[in-house]
């Protein structure tokens, strides 16, 4: 099987704002690729620079430099005219739904194809086909005023997917929606990403959501790319501090002695067979305090992870962690949390 | 109050409704347009362009602070040209029309703003043209509140309407002009007054209505 198309060919994007006689630098030198098919995360904290990123994909942003290259096109380099064609294969969803009010259902569904010249009758027939993917078919006659958040993203999706195109970037689509919600319409994204081979990117400040569904992350940090790779990768051992941070358990009990060093073990399904921490006890005789530990789904394979409190004693620490590393978990450190 | 000026107040209601009318559906032809170019042309929006904004605005901006009953006088000679007469009903459209056109732009302008720039924001990631967008997000997504402004609009070329009287425009006006304030007719005049008002309230309740059952969010 050869490999899959470069969808998003990044190189060294930066990007300043100038307000003012004021520089602010949202993006510095970030280069990555997106391949087609895949679920492709890109995280941060708020203020990162990832909507700014996300902006640059569709030119919605223009870069200041570097390249953003889409199946091989500089996208800096199309006329307007060409831009607006290749928008149109471009799908976007965002936190706000951004649907026409005044407009029912069925007609935001129809935009795209609307834009894109096709009649009025097949308009309505695909429109109608996109709000049944969605679940949505019982509601073509409503306005989004009268429906959930869930419901109005689903209407964004199914109006994104209409003009049959080949990416679909969603801008925090999930974080205006409560967690069941959210589990819906990822898991809905999941279903076109599989059924349909659609290439989708994913904003989103919370690991959960790129745990559930992402096959790759790239982790931006203050207008830096910190991480890029794997997601199952980057869950196990985060190499940039931003990563672990990001993957840290939300909720570890406090550490009883606060200026104690802790560590974070990820571990997949294999390793979770053997009682690791009953072993070190008996093997090294040396004591953790277990902070918090918890399971969970990523890309489809369960993990575990747990935040642990070392021993005071220097040596003691590294027996632990050598022990660990000889037992082949992934250690990483937790400098502050 | 004898028959013929009974008759001639149905007949200016009459003729009242028609200035109104005409001159709003005029002044909204070319007065929605220029609130839209005003809009699309301001800084940071879809086809941002300081000289024309600057121009319009201008433009708009004098025409609107010239006293309406100025801007009569000093159209008769236009007027003239375009009706082939200064008097009379339909010449008085021509003034109207002019005067209102600034007003609407501006009020249009208005309310386009006030559509939110996600809208835009999908609509340009869609791939849509400005004019499209502006002709199939921003417009109807500003219905409501357009319609909200005809309604105050329209209200405002009825009063204006009433003014054309002096220039020998038709009209209600003229009547409680001529009957009611040169011929001392108290009850002449209160009646056309009160007949204004009720037409002003009628086209108000109505608009906002309208802009109502428009409304869906």
């Amino acid at each position: 099987m050869s490999d899959p198309a470069i969808v998003y060919e990044l190189q060294n994007v930066s990007k300043i704002f100038r307000n003012e006689g004021r520089d602010f630098t949202a993006l510095r030198d970030v280069s990555f690729s997106i391949r087609e098919g895949e679920v492709f995360g890109i995280i941060g904290m708020s203020g990162a620079g990832k909507s700014t990123l996300v902006r640059t994909l569709n030119r919605l942003t223009e870069v200041t430099s570097g390249e953003v290259r889409y199946f091989g096109r500089n996208l800096a380099e199309l006329s307007a005219r060409e831009l607006r064609k290749v928008r149109r294969s471009i799908a976007m969803i965002f936190q706000g739904f951004n649907l026409l009010q005044q407009r029912t259902v069925i007609k935001n569904v129809e935009q795209p194809l609307r834009i894109a010249g096709v009649p009025r009758r097949e308009r309505k027939e695909i429109a109608r086909k996109m709000l049944t993917v969605v679940g949505l078919s019982d509601k073509e006659k409503e306005y989004p005023a009268r429906l959930s958040g869930g419901q109005r993203q689903r209407v964004a999706i199914a109006r994104a997917l209409a003009a049959n195109p080949k990416v679909l970037l969603c801008d925090e689509a999930t974080s205006a929606l409560d967690p069941k919600i959210t589990g819906e319409i990822l898991e809905l994204l999941a279903k076109i990403n599989r059924e349909q081979k659609l290439t989708i990117v994913i904003i989103t400040h919370e690991m959960s959501v790129v745990e559930r569904i992402c096959d790759r992350v790239a982790i931006i940090d203050d207008g830096n790319l910190a991480e890029v790779g794997e997601v199952t990768e980057v869950f196990r051992a985060p190499k940039s501090r931003a990563a672990k941070k990001l993957v840290f358990p939300s909720n570890p009990y406090d550490p009883s002695d606060k200026d104690s060093r802790l560590i974070r073990i990820a571990f997949d399904g294999l390793s979770a067979k053997e009682p690791f921490i009953a072993d070190l006890v008996a093997t090294t005789g040396r004591k953790v305090n277990i902070l918090s530990a918890n399971t969970k789904s990523v890309g489809g394979v369960g993990y575990g992870q747990m935040v642990l409190e070392l021993p005071k004693d220097e040596d003691d620490r590294e027996v632990v962690i050598s022990y660990f590393k000889s037992k082949g978990l992934s250690i990483s450190e937790v400098d502050e949390a | 109050m004898s028959d013929y000026i009974v008759e001639a107040i149905k007949n200016g209601v009459w003729e009242t409704l028609k200035m109104t009318a005409y001159a709003s559906l005029y002044a909204y032809i070319i007065g929605l347009p220029l609130g839209a170019i005003l809009y699309a042309t301001d800084r940071g929006r879809l086809l941002a362009n300081r000289p024309i904004n600057l121009l319009i605005g201008v433009i708009v901006d004098l025409m609107r602070s010239l006293p309406f009953l100025i801007l009569l006088v000093l159209l008769i000679p236009f007027t003239r040209w375009v009706t082939g007469s200064s008097i009379g009903t339909t010449a008085a459209i021509v003034p109207l029309t002019v005067g209102a056109i600034p007003i609407v732009a501006r009020m249009a302008e208005a309310s386009l703003c006030e559509v939110q720039p996600g809208i835009i924001e999908a609509a340009t990631s869609m791939g849509a043209s400005p004019l499209h967008i502006i002709l199939h997000f921003i417009l109807p997504e500003a219905a409501p509140s357009l319609l909200q402004g005809a309604a105050i609009n329209v209200a405002t070329v009825l009063g204006y309407s009433a003014m054309a009287g002096v220039i020998g425009g038709g009209g209600l006006g003229a009547i409680a002009l001529q009957y009611g304030y040169y011929r001392y007719q108290k009850d002449v005049l209160w009646t056309t007054v009160i007949l204004l008002v009720v037409m002003v309230m009628a086209i108000q309740q109505t608009g906002g209505l309208l802009a109502k059952l428009r409304r869906k969010s």
